[in-house]
């Protein structure tokens, strides 16, 4: 066994760096959710205001990020299924190709993106109309919770797809090639054998997906005008109008308690299957 | 996928199986592999027109005048977006050379496996994108407030190098546990002191993967909004949030513009990452 104190040496800096500039203030925003700023008391002041004022801020939250999340799942799960089962050689480099291009695209970018490709004058409704899809009186924006949705599903279902179908490369193929050899359908294969030896996977992506449309400010910001919106524009409009820390942090109690929700499957998901989670 | 194929021999089917003709197949396969290339590539589009619409009205599918009037106007010193480009760039650098000072040892450290608590330690550096960050970001500029950092180039890079940290950390272990340990024990052995076998051994070697972490905390620096949006006020302005501004402001052209200047070197990164990140060290991140 290595001795720990050279390592740890080694590690201070960056261990301090998260500890002043991470850990610390995600404690004191846990506290100060429920410091009661007019009375200097400990109380439930700040959460009562905030379900009362956001309630349905916050239940639109968990629906567009839930939904997102399915929806991020469900399509990382075809995009790598057919990139590991996939028969034709040029549709699977043509979908390797096509499907990473928003993988670091910012998304402060893929809101600005969207705000132009889902107006009611955008480049959608222009296609539809096109079409014969939409007639041009009843094309409608997207720009409100549904274009939250797309724009999350746009900018995170590369990045899941990515760690999925580099789960799904690195797996034994021998069951995969008996189970053809049996006679199984590429759909059955890709649900009844890859998928369960990819889970871990699978539930690693989807909830640091979940956590990083939590975490975006800037989507809700340009797509959505006014209310109901999502909870980081809420905390953000807190503090920038009123000062108003308690119910901010009281929010963002509520977003870290979402995040421990979706934390808690990956863990129970974990002790089911014998092992420690990886 | 033509109709020729249809009269070569086709593989014997299970009696169970069902399968598509192949043409058929062959259509649908295209139809859906199309339809993700709109749903991915259109935006994009839209986006690019609008740099060099100068005049784009309801109910026209394409602008009514084309040209370039608004990059004139985006590079122009007034315009403040050349000012946010530096100040972007600015940050970014910094950010990444005190990102790689602390993640460089770190992450050295955690590449011994047999190190004690090591997944408890890599664990710890993921925190920061474990949690959602609006409520943390809400409270350090708070903090830096009475430290006097809010509003300052440090306070932002600060912020910055915390979201950048796990992957730099994580990279550069991946990185160090992929070059082996035989050449630096030769080095060892050939009378080289620790720092002078790390020095002239471990860091050449793992140059290209402190490459890579480089750019990608470079990039999250160019691409950070929210942190920049609570501890920069008022007086750091990054391109991310002067594309905000013009896009709240209406001006699709200008906000466009500011998008593509971000878009490029993300885009670039995506096309070449495998260059810079071998197979090996790609699967042993956060291992």
């Amino acid at each position: 066994m290595r001795r720990l104190g050279p390592a740890l040496l080694l590690m201070a800096p960056a261990v301090v760096m998260v500890g002043l500039l991470f850990v610390y203030p995600l404690l004191v925003s846990l506290a100060f959710a429920f410091r009661n700023e007019a009375t200097g008391a400990w109380d439930l002041a700040n959460f009562n205001k905030a379900f009362a004022l956001y309630g349905s801020d916050i239940a639109l939250t968990a629906g567009v990020t839930v939904l997102s999340t399915a929806l991020v799942g469900v399509f990382a799960i075809a995009i790598a299924g057919y990139l590991t089962l996939g028969e034709n050689p040029r549709a699977v480099s043509a979908l390797r190709w096509i499907y990473r291009w928003p993988l670091f695209i910012p998304f402060v970018v893929a809101a600005q993106l969207m705000r132009t490709f889902l107006a009611k004058n955008g480049m959608l409704n222009n296609a539809l109309m096109s079409l014969g899809v939409v007639d041009p009186l009843h094309a409608i924006s997207l720009l409100d919770w549904r274009g939250v949705v797309v724009t999350f599903v746009w900018k995170q279902l590369p990045f899941a797809a990515l760690l999925i179908s580099g789960a799904m490369a690195s797996m034994d193929r021998s069951m995969i090639e008996s189970a053809r050899g049996l006679g199984a359908g590429r759909f059955r294969i890709l649900l009844e054998i890859v998928v369960p030896q990819v889970q871990s996977t699978v539930m690693v992506a989807l909830i640091l997906s979940f956590v990083t449309m939590l975490s975006a400010l800037s989507v809700p910001m340009m797509l959505v005008a006014g209310s109901p919106t999502m909870l980081t524009v809420d905390m953000a409009w807190r503090v920038n109008s009123y000062g108003d820390y308690g119910v901010a942090n009281a929010l963002g109690f509520v977003s870290f308690a979402m995040s421990g929700v979706a934390a808690w499957f990956y863990l129970r998901q974990g002790i089911r299957d014998g092992g420690k989670p990886r | 996928m033509s109709l020729s194929t249809s009269h070569l021999p086709l593989p014997p089917l299970h009696p169970y199986a069902f399968r598509l003709p192949p043409a058929v197949g062959g259509i649908f396969r295209g139809l859906l592999i199309g339809l993700l290339a709109v749903a991915i590539f259109g935006p994009l589009l839209n986006m690019l027109i609008w740099t060099v619409a100068e005049a784009w009205y309801f109910p026209a599918k394409l602008p009514v005048r084309w040209g370039f009037a608004f990059w004139t106007k985006v590079f122009r010193p007034e315009a403040g977006a050349m000012q946010a480009l530096t100040t972007s760039l600015v940050i970014a650098v910094l950010t990444v050379l005190l990102s790689l000072a602390v993640a460089i040892p770190a992450g050295y450290a955690l590449s011994k496996r047999d190190l004690p608590l090591r997944s408890l330690f890599l664990l710890f550096f993921l925190l920061p994108q474990a949690f959602p960050t609006i409520a943390v970001h809400l409270n350090i500029a708070r903090i830096f407030y009475g430290l006097g950092l809010t509003g300052t180039i440090p306070g932002v890079m600060l912020v910055h190098a915390i979201q950048g940290l796990v992957f730099a950390v994580w990279i550069a272990s991946a990185t160090f546990a992929a070059i082996g340990t035989e050449q630096v024990e030769a080095a060892r052995n050939l009378g080289a002191s620790p720092l002078r076998a790390f020095m002239t051994v471990s860091l050449p070697l793992a140059a290209p993967g402190l490459m890579a972490s480089a750019i990608f905390v470079f990039l999250i620096s160019l691409d950070e909004f929210s942190g920049t949006f609570f501890v920069g006020v008022p007086n750091v302005r990054t391109l991310p949030l002067t594309m905000l501004n013009a896009a709240l402001e209406g001006n699709y052209q200008i906000a466009s513009i500011t998008a593509l200047l971000l878009l490029v070197p993300s885009v670039l990164f995506m096309l070449f990452v495998e260059r810079f990140l071998k197979a090996d060290v790609l699967s042993g991140v956060g291992k």
